[in-house]
């Protein structure tokens, strides 16, 4: 019985079987079409964009060639292209605008060190609103994490940015994205905040999460909230209260694969296609200098902008090889085989304005487009190449990038503008800090803004202030100071300065340094303490004409800063941090003291106590065992003992 | 043919009992989620191979399947950025640089000076500031297994975080009871490679608890190889078996605790690794070394057919609502409005009440103006 029931159940089993398989192999052929039935907008964004591509190549060839031929103001020559940041402009095809944009670009520029300069800036546009009540809950090219963070926390701007090296204006020129060495974190909340100060701190712990750096670190000693200086780079409609930012600096704070690995899933392809295939770690850190920072702002009433910029110098020197030869391999251990599917553009700059006839060096492969940007007050020439492009990957269907360089004569542009900063004077009781400022220009002074945060360990003298230039004293048309409560906030200082022409300026003060507390100590004091770097903004004249229409599209590098008249540009020097030693006491004392207390009790009073209390006795020794016996015989007799 | 039934049957009834053995495989170990807190307590540039150690761990933890979000990982220091590296972005394992345990995708939990021993203990309790992100909290239940691995300088009964501070048994074994009052832990494996190590978990007193350590009391712990290029010693000799061994591990295989224990016998690491598993309810033969290393998941697989709901549509946003906010004029600000600064009207101050010291000199004055001209005067003042 039992076997007759399990040759049933057995072919039960089969017809099952049999059953599933021909069920299977139907739903294989469904699917296919099944998924094309949800309809969202991603489809036919990928139509629109591969059609918008496909058909104005020919005629974008042609505009960059117009740029070249016609030398006049740059306000005409660019014409209008596919999305443009304002919403006020209409879609130029038919069909449901994008809701978010992707746009990559890659600046190289070689230094006159022989060193090279290479900029990745991503753009995300986002058309939402979050200072409306509804719940944004589709996030498509912009970071779940990053608009989470926004609409919690009201934030109208944020600006990070992680640096490991100091950027060396002298011999490198101007940065298209400054920043300080260490973290830097400055934001802009909105209106409606009441508690700015907690918000802050919430806002600092969620950072440190979402980058794996420790900016909980930021409190109330490291905070400052400037009064002129970090004006919001979005856009605004109403004069800005100041009373809404907040910027605090970590010089301390290291840069490592652990900050670039959460960087880098920020991204819409992350590191699987298009220039970020690039990002190596190995190599991005064996450099001179190395700068990560994100940017959110809003451009327009209805959308939003995320910038992510990654800044790399390479030396000429650690990677090997004599010869002056950067390729794309060389600097990143990679080449590029694709752009990334979910941009509207992605592009490679290469700075030739030195190389007009290819007599310094020799760019290959070569590519007809060109391109001319007035940028950083210079109008600068760049050979692109297209990413989106097929023909730009060659038979190979790689793109390996190789500058080669013939001569190396010719010298840079020098910079108008530099800072530096050091400390003065010996002994871990006192000292002296000294900024200098240079204006490099033959003729022209320009206003200069000087921030200065200083830890409440150091404590500045305040009257000893003196600004010189050229030997004579330089009064500041603004001082804005606020001194430091021990523990609880750091100094600031803003000076609004004016530069003559062709000259030194220097801002020195006088500071005594604090004993700290016990704990307060880090575990390694001998180190030193980090003060933050001093920020000079200044409008700053420029050589030819800046462009100042916002509306035009123009490549991101060149569109950071926003622009209000033709004649000056703004540029932001960071100094170099200071590394100060404060009087550090010696760890080990507590031990020591214990040790020599305990023996100093012990021996001294120890002995002492001896002396005073004890009492003496004279004690006869005993007798020998014949005495004792003899003494035992006399007491029994009754007779003294001996 | 009635034969090949048979025989075809029998295969079919062999094989279900196989699955049901396997189906009890399955819950046998009772646990449903893996977590690793992974501590290298020392910091500077020569203690590069405890850094190491902890990235051994963590390689091998990430490869066997527990995912970032799982893993608390505690670096006191930073090697691979550190200046002193000859080849940066990266931690050796090996001489000779064949392994990189630092990796391209690390994720660092808690660095620097925020590795003390009151947020090791606080990690461990689950009793963090409300604003600490969730990448930095230990969101064990109970029905997580726990890997907990601690490496640095040690001596007989404490651990020391950072040459500043340190942490005694005592201390850690409060903590386990803590965390088993809390539910916090189904299971915790607890392994610490420091000199003199086995005194770490001589004061344990919660159940389910295993421990591991390199060195008995009165033993140190040694270092394995120097490599010649970096210029320090690059691993110590437990943790460097130990990453061996579980180099041959796999999702899927069935090695047990037994064979964890014979992890660096006293010849290749010249001090005694010990073991404690009187406080673990299971049998240690047969607890998988994938239930502490790895994150193997139970799949259930089902032949029912799901129908999907209709497609989601995209509600288009209403354009008339931004009508009035094109009202408001909108446009980038200034960036060094130098007019608008000079002309900065300063800040209204506060009104506090008078300081004392102002109260004093006020008082001082009526006082020697009554003496001189005489107290008849108050009474036209008051």
């Amino acid at each position: 019985m039992a076997a007759h029931r399990c040759v049933s159940s057995a072919l039960l089993v089969f017809l099952c079987v049999l059953s599933v398989f021909t069920v299977a192999r139907s739903q294989e052929t469904t699917p296919p079409g099944g998924h094309g039935a949800p309809a969202t907008d991603g489809p036919q964004t990928v139509t629109e964009t591969t059609g918008q591509t496909a058909g104005q190549p020919a005629a974008e060839e042609r505009r960059w060639e117009a740029t070249e031929v016609k030398e006049a103001t740059p306000d005409e020559s660019a014409a209008e292209e596919q999305e443009a940041p304002a919403a006020d402009t209409a879609a130029p095809s038919a069909g449901p605008r994008p809701k978010d944009d992707f746009q990559e670009e890659l600046v190289i520029r070689p230094l006159h060190s022989g060193d090279i300069y290479a900029s990745f800036q991503f753009r995300t546009l986002w058309e939402t609103d979050f200072t409306r009540e509804n719940k944004v809950s589709h996030y498509r090219l912009f970071p779940k994490s990053l608009g989470q963070v926004i609409s919690k926390f009201s934030v109208r701007e944020l600006h990070i940015s992680f640096t490991q090296g100091y950027w060396r204006t002298m011999q490198w020129g101007q940065p298209y994205q400054p920043s300080p060495p260490g973290a830097e974190l400055w934001v802009w909340f909105q209106d409606s905040v009441t508690d700015v100060d907690g918000t802050w701190k919430e806002l600092t712990n969620v950072l440190s999460g979402i980058f794996c750096a420790s900016l909980n670190f930021i409190d109330s000693t490291n905070t400052v909230q400037p009064s002129a200086s970090f004006k919001p780079l979005g856009i605004v409609n109403e004069v800005t209260d100041h009373r809404f930012l907040r910027y605090a600096t970590l010089p301390r704070e290291i840069v490592c694969t652990e900050n670039l690995t959460p960087w880098k899933k920020l991204l819409p392809c992350g590191s699987k296609a298009g220039l970020a295939v690039l990002m190596k770690s190995e190599k991005l850190f064996h450099s001179s200098f190395h700068s990560q920072a994100v940017h959110i702002r809003p451009v327009s009433p209805t959308s939003w902008e995320l910038r992510q910029t990654l800044n790399v110098v390479f030396d000429l020197h650690t990677s090997g090889q004599g010869k002056r030869e950067w390729s794309l391999f060389k600097m990143f251990s990679r080449t590029l085989t694709e752009a990334c599917p979910l941009a509207s553009s992605s592009k490679i700059y290469v700075d030739v304005t030195d190389n007009p006839q290819g007599e310094q060096f020799e760019l290959s492969p070569a590519t007809p487009l060109l391109s001319q940007e007035v940028v950083l007050g210079d109008r600068r020439t760049f050979s692109v190449y297209d990413l989106t492009q097929q023909i730009t990957f060659g038979t190979v269907r790689s793109l390996n990038l190789l500058i080669r360089w013939k001569s190396s004569e010719g010298d840079m542009l020098r910079p108008l503008l530099h800072g530096e900063r050091y400390v003065a004077g010996y002994g871990l009781q006192t000292g002296e800090i000294h900024t200098l400022m240079y204006n490099y220009h033959p003729y022209r002074s320009f206003p200069v803004l000087l921030l200065d945060s200083v830890p409440w360990y150091l404590r500045l003298y305040i009257h000893t202030l003196t600004v010189t230039s050229k030997g004579k004293d330089n009064k500041p048309s603004y001082i804005h100071y606020q001194p430091s409560k021990d523990r609880l906030r750091p100094h600031l200082l803003e000076m609004l300065v004016q530069l003559p022409p062709n000259s030194v300026t220097e801002v020195t003060v006088q500071f005594e340094r604090a004993l700290l507390k016990w704990t307060e100590y880090t575990p390694d004091p001998n180190h030193g303490f980090y003060v933050g770097s001093s920020v000079i903004s200044s409008l700053v004249p420029s050589i030819v004409a800046m462009d100042t229409n916002i509306t035009q599209e123009r490549p991101l590098f060149s569109s950071f800063f926003p622009c209000k008249e033709e004649s000056s540009y703004f540029v932001r020097v960071y100094t170099e941090p200071l590394l100060v030693n404060l009087p550090t006491p010696d760890f080990s004392m507590p031990y020591n003291v214990i040790c020599l207390t305990c023996t100093v009790v012990a021996v001294g009073y120890g002995s002492l106590y001896n002396l005073l209390t004890r009492s003496f006795q004279i004690e006869e020794p005993s007798p020998g065992l014949a005495k004792r016996l003899a003494n035992i015989i006399r007491r029994m007799r009754g007779v003294p003992p001996l | 043919m009635l034969i090949l039934m048979t025989l075809f049957s029998s295969c079919l009834f062999v094989s279900s009992s196989n699955i049901e053995d396997n189906v009890g495989n399955f819950f046998s170990s009772g646990h449903t989620n893996n977590w690793a807190v992974l501590v290298c307590t020392s910091r500077f540039w020569f203690n590069y191979r405890h850094v190491a150690n902890t990235l051994s761990v963590y390689r091998s933890v990430k490869r066997l399947g527990i995912p970032d979000s799982h893993i608390v990982l505690m670096l006191a220091d930073d090697m691979a950025c550190n200046h002193r590296n000859p080849k940066p972005a990266t931690v050796f394992s090996h001489k000779n640089m064949e392994l990189n345990v630092y990796g391209d995708d690390v994720e660092v939990d808690y660095r620097g000076y925020e590795v003390t021993v009151e947020n090791f203990l606080r990690v461990l309790t689950g009793r963090l500031p409300p604003s600490t992100p969730r990448s930095k909290r230990l969101l064990s239940d109970d029905r997580s297994n726990i890997l907990i691995y601690l490496t640095g300088h040690g001596g007989n009964g404490f651990l020391k975080f950072q040459d500043s501070e340190e942490i005694s048994n005592v201390e850690l074994a409060d903590a386990f009871q803590q965390m088993w009052q809390k539910r916090r832990y189904n299971e915790l494996l607890f392994i610490i490679d420091t000199c003199q190590g086995a005194s770490m978990y001589e004061r344990f007193y919660s159940p389910n608890l295993m421990a591991l350590a390199s060195s008995q009391v009165g033993e140190d712990s040694l270092s394995h190889q120097p490599d010649l290029a970096i210029g320090v010693h690059l691993m110590d000799r437990y943790t460097f078996y130990l990453l061996e061994f579980l180099e041959d591990i796999h999702p899927a295989s069935k090695t047990n605790m037994n064979d964890l224990f014979k992890v660096c016998p006293k010849s290749h690491c010249v001090s005694t690794p010990g073991h404690r598993t009187d406080l673990f309810l299971r049998d240690p033969g047969s607890v998988l070394v994938t239930d502490f290393f790895g994150s193997v998941r139970k799949v259930e697989i089902t032949v029912e057919t799901i129908n999907l709901t209709s497609p989601i549509m995209q509600t288009e946003e209403k354009s008339a609502a931004y009508g009035d906010l094109q009202k408001e004029t909108y446009s980038f600000s200034d960036q060094l409005p130098v007019s608008e600064i000079i002309h900065q009207k300063p800040k209204q101050k506060d009104w506090h009440p008078p300081d004392g010291f102002i109260l004093g000199l006020w008082t001082l004055i009526l006082l020697v103006f009554f003496k001189t001209y005489g107290m008849k005067h108050l009474k036209h003042i008051f």
